[in-house]
């Protein structure tokens, strides 16, 4: 079965809702367990269009499954969610960059022997109409695909400085600028919600202040909505626009950055991990 | 002036294709005109047809990272399907390999459905099953070779257009013109947005996915494609190179000599295959004469073909560890070394 097929299914599957038309994204009471380790406990949380919305919590404690039940890579054991107006107890996860949502990882997922061009203009594939024999013979169609992608591609490298090297291959760049390179894929097919799983880990501060900048530019100009995993909470602090906070697999806060910061849960939950 | 050194991508430079054009027209004239009989049915011919199958799998191997030992699976389907398209349909020679190629595409898409569920070893062996499935298969069945007694049947003659394909040389230019405009194809294949889509899912199968890769269609296509390649060089093999179709011709070694093949030439590279594929053909010759002209033909053809097998292994272990990216990377460093010192 083709994930053209696939995508035509996805939406039948899923009921139009009206429960939540002010969400980009919400999730309800959403459970995920490995073996015996609860990763998520009945998480429930929403994200309004527009809004950069910080995920934070000590290690372990169920944000990267977050992330992972929303691309569908995990599947949820109860719980569902909303994207759009559609609802989902599983999300397909082929289907996910025609709903709109785009995502990085943790430990870097780009495809190591491609160019930058062509790393960015896989982001761009799921739109792709011209196909097999159409590509091999470059006919007219193709060429003029080929050509509109390479225009977006070259739109969104010079927005993420990433112009001076969109020729050279990925694995030779360095990891600040690999990250770059992951988020302008994400970015590249203008995404309705942008998932970022700690976008700055392992970078330099001015690495971390530049990447701050383009998330924010991104949502200033394209009014799509945010996920930040950060552990950086000067970051999440000056980034971000709610803050929900997990420990456990629970979300034990949810809030205004400063509202989130003087929570005494909070404070004892990472407390707590330095205790440790 | 260093600069311009450095971006050899922005310079618009159809000068470096001289290599590649040098040999096309030694390919196409030089050979023909003046390489002894000898040097075209026992190198060039058996080397065209295994450097095809070596650039089908790589297309499948090298830029879409399945692996497979099939090779000489579909490669047996090319030749049969041919012999028993011409045999039973009478059709022209163009509308026969075409068809060819259908089939042991049709073959291979099934043998790369466990593709979608498997990966690495346990893909290699699930395509192990084809190499035995069809080797069986073509044996047990006799309506394959239209019942010949022994199962060995000599290749009908070749012919479009009134034009015979018998003598050596037509033979060779037929091989040497399919294997060119493939070759070509899988050049535009593999340098355009499908081959980006193949290695982006050998890279990172997971994020390939998520970001809407058509992950399924992909590798079945790659392994249809594949396939169809491999199927027109088995075509070559019987048709052009052996003028005999028989299933023992398309064993396990042979499925072998094409994973080595573009190990040694090297992977998700189209010259590897060539490369390699020379390297396959002439070292046994070579180490043949090497002996008979040292020993004087003291040592008997079977010790001959284990110290050729032994010396194959040997290289191919020095190829994984010392220089994983083949002949093909070896050339590109002693190419740029060479031009640093004109
Ligand atoms: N694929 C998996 N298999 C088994 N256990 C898993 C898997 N993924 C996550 N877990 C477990 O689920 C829990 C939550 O993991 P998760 O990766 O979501 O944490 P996290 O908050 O992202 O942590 P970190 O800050 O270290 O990235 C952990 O106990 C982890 O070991
Ligand atoms: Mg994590």
């Amino acid at each position: 079965m083709t994930s053209a097929v696939l995508r035509r299914i996805a939406p039948a599957r899923a009921v139009p809702t009206t429960l939540h038309p002010a969400y980009a994204l919400a999730l309800s009471r959403i459970s995920l367990s490995f073996g015996g380790i609860h990763a998520l406990r009945e998480v429930s949380f929403q994200v309004v269009p527009g809004e950069i919305r910080a995920v934070i919590g000590p290690n372990g404690a169920g944000k990267s499954s977050v992330l992972n039940v929303i691309s569908g890579l995990y599947q949820a054991d109860s719980g569902s969610l909303v994207l759009g107006s559609q609802v989902f107890e599983h999300v397909p996860p082929q289907a996910l960059a025609g709903l709109g949502v785009a995502r990085t990882f943790q430990n870097l997922a780009l495809f190591p022997s491609l160019s930058v061009a062509a790393s960015i203009a896989a982001g761009l594939t799921f739109q792709r109409k011209a196909w097999g024999l159409a590509q091999v013979f470059r006919l007219p169609n193709a060429r003029a695909e080929n050509r509109a992608i390479a225009n977006q591609v070259s739109e969104i490298a010079a927005r993420l400085d990433l112009t001076p090297h969109l020729d050279r291959t990925v694995s030779t760049l360095s990891y600040g600028l690999q990250k770059r390179v992951e988020l302008a894929r994400a970015l590249v097919a203008r995404p309705k919600l942008l998932l970022l799983d700690e976008p700055m880990a392992g970078m330099t501060a001015t690495e971390k202040a530049e990447m701050a900048g383009y998330i924010r530019a991104t949502r200033d100009n394209a009014g799509l909505s945010v996920i930040l995993i950060e552990h950086d909470i000067g970051v999440v602090m000056g980034l971000s626009d709610r803050v929900a906070v997990l420990d456990y697999g629970s979300k034990i806060a949810d809030g205004t950055p400063a509202e989130v910061q003087r929570d005494p849960g909070v404070i004892r939950a990472y407390l707590g991990q330095e205790a440790a | 002036m260093s600069a311009v050194v450095d971006t050899p991508l922005h310079s618009p430079n159809y000068l470096r294709h001289w290599p590649l054009a040098a040999v096309l027209l030694i390919a196409f004239i030089g050979m023909p005109a003046f390489a002894p009989v000898y040097v075209l049915e026992a190198i060039l011919l058996p080397f065209l047809a295994l450097a095809l199958a070596g650039v089908g799998l790589n297309l499948l191997t090298g830029y879409g990272g399945q692996v497979s030992l099939g090779s000489a699976a579909f490669m047996a389907v090319g030749a049969f399907a041919a012999y028993n398209i011409q045999l039973r349909l009478a059709l022209p020679l163009p509308i026969t390999l075409l068809l060819s190629a259908l089939t042991a595409a049709a073959v291979g898409l099934v043998f790369g459905l466990p593709s979608l569920r498997l990966r690495g070893f346990y893909l290699a062996v699930s395509t192990l099953a084809a190499q035995f499935f069809v080797q069986w298969a073509l044996t047990k069945f006799g309506w394959f070779s239209n019942y010949s007694p022994s199962g060995v049947i000599s290749a009908p003659s070749l012919s479009w257009l009134g034009y015979s394909f018998d003598s050596t040389t037509a033979r060779y230019l037929l091989a040497l013109s399919l294997v060119t405009l493939i070759t070509l194809g899988v050049w535009a294949f593999t340098h355009g947005p499908l081959g980006n889509d193949l290695i982006a899912i050998r890279d990172n199968e997971t994020a390939a996915q998520i970001i809407g890769v058509p992950v399924l269609k992909t590798k079945l296509v790659a392994f249809a494609v594949s396939s169809a390649i491999i199927g027109v060089a088995g075509f070559l093999w019987a048709f052009t190179y052996l003028r005999t179709v028989e299933p023992a011709g398309f064993d396990l070694d042979r499925s072998f000599d094409v994973l080595f093949i573009i190990i040694i030439g090297g992977l998700a590279t189209l010259r590897g295959a060539f490369l390699g594929a020379g390297l396959i053909v002439v070292f046994p010759l070579l180490l043949s004469r090497l002996s008979a002209l040292v020993f004087g033909g003291m040592i008997d053809s079977g010790v001959l073909e284990l110290v050729q097998r032994i010396i194959l292994g040997v290289l191919i272990i020095a190829f994984l560890i010392a220089e994983p990216n083949g002949l093909a990377a070896i050339l590109d460093r002693v190419k740029r070394k060479s031009a640093r010192n004109i």
